[in-house]
């Protein structure tokens, strides 16, 4: 018997289509060269195709007068205004929509979670229908639905809904009374913000004091009573500087207060609503996470009921929750330029729509506006994060 | 003491047993624990009843009881309850759009095709799922298209612009989801790529879809694709709705594979590997099966959002549904009845997208066996 022939020693190389690392490398440079091959083409022949079309690039026209009017800005604005200020204002209306849809979608959506899982039949029933009916219908007609078929058909000015002759509602919109501030008013603000740095120092020393002795002081109750209490004996001692201008009838429309646009109104209903319906099921199935047996441990160690919620319940449920929280909110920040649809002058309404069409500006203005979208979208999954990496279990 | 004595006294029968307290079963025990358990409990049930009396009843009474149904036009509304009269009429626009009249059987049969596939590949029970597939996704797309667009087999083209309604909802919802996958898997395995250069690309073309809203991309595909295509090839309307509907369904699609990729266990690449099979066959025999299995709900989920999200083609001027029934609302001749044609669309929407959740619920269910500690 013969020893079987060894194998070859491993000097001898495999050719190089056979060696995976040369192998990834060619791939890869092939790849970057189809991407730039294809990039430039279209750089090429979108430069082509503007030269034939007269269109010059660049972001001069940002300085020029836009010369439309706007329904809501939040700055000062005016026919007059540039092209930059449209695209700021349309950035803050959308700012402003989706800040206030996050927090109404929240509110709702938490209200409807907790709800799904009542005890009682009927309010988990109401809240399961609830969910199925507005998750499983298209925004776009949720907000024509509360913009053409809800506020479009309300009365007009003189025959309009009204709460305590201060909240009014009709075809032009909501009109609600607007705070006025008179002198003095900066000393409240001051001392509410004062009030609030000296809760968060008290309960910071209330921890330490708990960890040192095990005595608690409420530090709820306490800090509640020095937020609400300090600043309304700051207001009655600068003699009340704040009051209300309310709305009022004049001629065919309301004077003073604050007017919330119908579309405006209709956007955000919409908008909280639907993403709602998403936040409740998320909200439901956080809840559900939590195994029964933390409850029940929870109150093993004679823990109250709030206190089970509050420290056992909720951190647990929240690490499940704001992964896909997150995301609804950015849903919900991206949707609101559905606005365009019905004419809230958000960015894409007054920018990619408007100031498109009057400049003709197209690559410029579509870059911007998706720049800005996607900027937001990265500081709020950054931020969000950060607060889940808060939350997260610490693991040894 | 004798023991039969003892006996005697003992019943040789088995007592049947009491009947439990008429209030701890049926219905009374049920009203008890679930509605009335408590004062509060008591409370929240006659406000939701309150709530519901005050919702259901004049719905009811406005959409069924004092509805019109039947007639041609709106003097054939009394005026009380709803005017379905108006749907009733329109009917065949909103079904079909502008498509021609005498053409709309070839609609038919593309519909009646495609549902018989669809239910055929959603029933468990059905054999043969692998050709069924392979029909649907290779052979059926061509049949449907010679048959809507027409122009061989002598049958008469209709161009894009006259499709409308419910007809081009499915046509771009099935349409951007079917060629968003493929796109899709390729960018989740670029993604999950070792290469880095693959892996930045993969990875800055998914985030960047994800993060810009629809509209934007729809806006950008009817005013920038036609710039970025050498001047004198002229895409259609419905074309750039759908490269766009397309490219961005694709970064969602690839997340919803890279969630199933990772749901397969390393060891299966790597049994793969020893059996001496390279990343394509590897990828395409043991992992891809695996995982597309179970990715199926997530796709059903992703198709339900695409679904609800083709309705903002109305901003860039394509008809569908939504968009026929709005154009529907501002004629002259049915002014007024914009909640009958928004009811008819939510139900049209909500029929499509409740079914299909439920089905995908069904399915994460029928998958989890065996996987998930119950």
């Amino acid at each position: 018997m013969t020893q079987p022939a060894s194998r070859p020693p491993a000097t001898v190389k495999p050719p190089f289509w056979r060696d995976p690392a040369k192998r990834a490398l060619i791939f890869q440079l092939l790849m970057l060269a189809g991407v730039f091959g294809v990039l430039a083409i279209i750089v090429s022949n979108t430069l082509t195709n503007l030269e034939s079309r007269g269109i010059t690039t660049g972001f001069a026209f940002l300085d020029n007068t836009a010369g439309f009017g706007i329904l809501q800005s939040l700055i000062d604005y005016s026919e007059q205004s540039t092209y930059g200020d449209t695209f700021i204002v349309g950035l803050l209306n959308t700012l402003l929509i989706s800040a206030l849809g996050v927090i109404a979608a929240t509110v709702i959506g938490f209200v409807m979670g907790v709800a799904r899982l009542s005890p009682n039949w009927l309010i988990s029933r109401l809240a399961a229908v609830y969910i199925e009916v507005f998750r499983n219908i298209p925004l776009l007609l949720q907000i024509f639905f509360w913009y053409f078929a809800v506020l479009r058909t309300l009365p007009s000015p003189r025959g309009s809904l009204s709460l305590g002759e201060a909240f009014f509602l009709n075809v032009r919109g909501l009109f609600v009374p607007a705070p006025i501030t008179s002198s003095g008013f900066s000393v409240v603000i001051a001392v509410f913000v004062l009030a609030v740095v000296a809760s968060g120092i008290f309960s910071y020393w209330n921890r330490q004091r708990q960890a040192r002795t095990g005595q608690r002081l409420p530090a709820g109750w306490i800090s509640l009573g020095l937020i609400i209490v300090a600043p309304l004996l700051a207001y009655f001692a600068m003699g009340m500087p704040l009051s209300w201008e309310l709305p009022e009838l004049k001629g065919f429309n309301f004077r003073g207060g604050i007017t919330v646009v119908p579309e405006f109104l209709a956007l955000w209903v919409a908008l909280s609503v639907y993403t709602a319906a998403f936040i409740a099921e998320i909200v439901r199935s956080g809840i559900e996470a939590v195994p029964h047996g933390q409850t029940e441990a929870s109150r093993a160690l004679s823990l109250s009921g709030g206190m089970t919620l509050r420290l056992v319940v909720v951190p647990q449920a929240l690490r499940v929750i704001i992964p896909p929280l997150t995301s609804q909110y950015l849903n919900l920040i991206k949707n609101s330029s559905l606005a365009t649809a019905i004419g809230y002058p958000d960015l894409v309404s007054v920018f990619a729509g408007t100031t498109l069409n009057q400049t003709g500006q197209a690559i410029e203005v579509i870059a911007m506006t998706m720049l800005v979208y996607l900027t937001i979208s990265l500081l709020v999954s950054m931020f969000m994060n950060w607060f889940n990496a808060r939350m997260a279990l610490v693991e040894r | 003491m004798s023991i039969e004595k003892t006996l005697s006294r003992v019943t040789e029968k088995m007592i049947d047993s009491r009947p439990a307290p008429s209030d701890s079963i049926g219905a009374v025990a049920w009203l008890r624990s679930n509605l009335f358990a408590g004062p509060i409990n008591t409370l929240f049930t006659l406000f939701a009843l309150y709530l519901v009396y005050l919702l259901v009843v004049p719905s009811l009474q406005w959409a069924l009881i004092d509805a019109s149904w039947s007639g041609t036009s709106r003097e054939d509304c009394t005026g009380e309850g709803a005017c379905w009269v108006f749907i009733s009429a329109r009917l065949d626009q909103f079904i079909y759009g502008f498509y021609p009249s005498e053409e709309t059987w070839r609609v038919d049969i593309v519909f009646a095709v495609f549902a018989a596939l669809i239910a055929w590949l959603a029933i468990p029970k059905l054999p043969a799922k692998g050709w069924v597939a392979i029909v649907s996704l290779a052979v059926f797309p061509f049949i449907a298209y010679f048959l809507l667009h027409g122009g061989s087999f002598g049958l008469e083209i209709v161009g894009t612009h006259e499709w409308g309604g419910l007809m081009l909802t499915l046509v771009l919802a099935v349409v951007g989801i079917v060629a968003a996958l493929p796109l899709g898997i390729l960018l989740a395995l670029g993604r999950r790529s070792e290469m880095p250069i693959v892996k930045s690309i993969c990875v800055v073309f998914i985030e960047f879809w994800r993060g810009v809203p629809l509209i934007t991309v729809l806006f950008m595909a009817s005013v920038m694709l036609p710039l970025f295509v050498p001047g004198e090839v002229n895409l259609d309307k419905l074309v750039r709705a759908l490269i766009g509907i397309t490219l961005f369904q694709s970064a969602y699609m690839a997340e919803v594979v890279r969630g199933g990729l990772q749901a397969i266990p390393k060891g299966q690449t790597e049994a793969g590997m020893a059996l001496g099979l390279g990343y394509w066959r590897n990828m395409g025999l043991i992992v891809l099966p695996q995982a597309l299995k179970l990715m199926i709900p997530g796709i059903v989920n992703t198709f339900i959002a695409l679904f609800k999200d083709t309705s903002l083609v109305l901003i860039i001027g394509l008809f569908d549904l939504l968009a026929i029934v709005q154009a529907g609302l501002a004629d002259p001749k049915w002014l007024g009845y914009s909640i009958e044609g928004y009811a008819f669309v939510a139900l049209v929407f909500w029929v499509f997208c409740f079914s299909m959740s439920r089905y995908s619920q069904y399915l994460e269910r029928l998958l989890h066996t065996g996987h998930k500690k119950r």
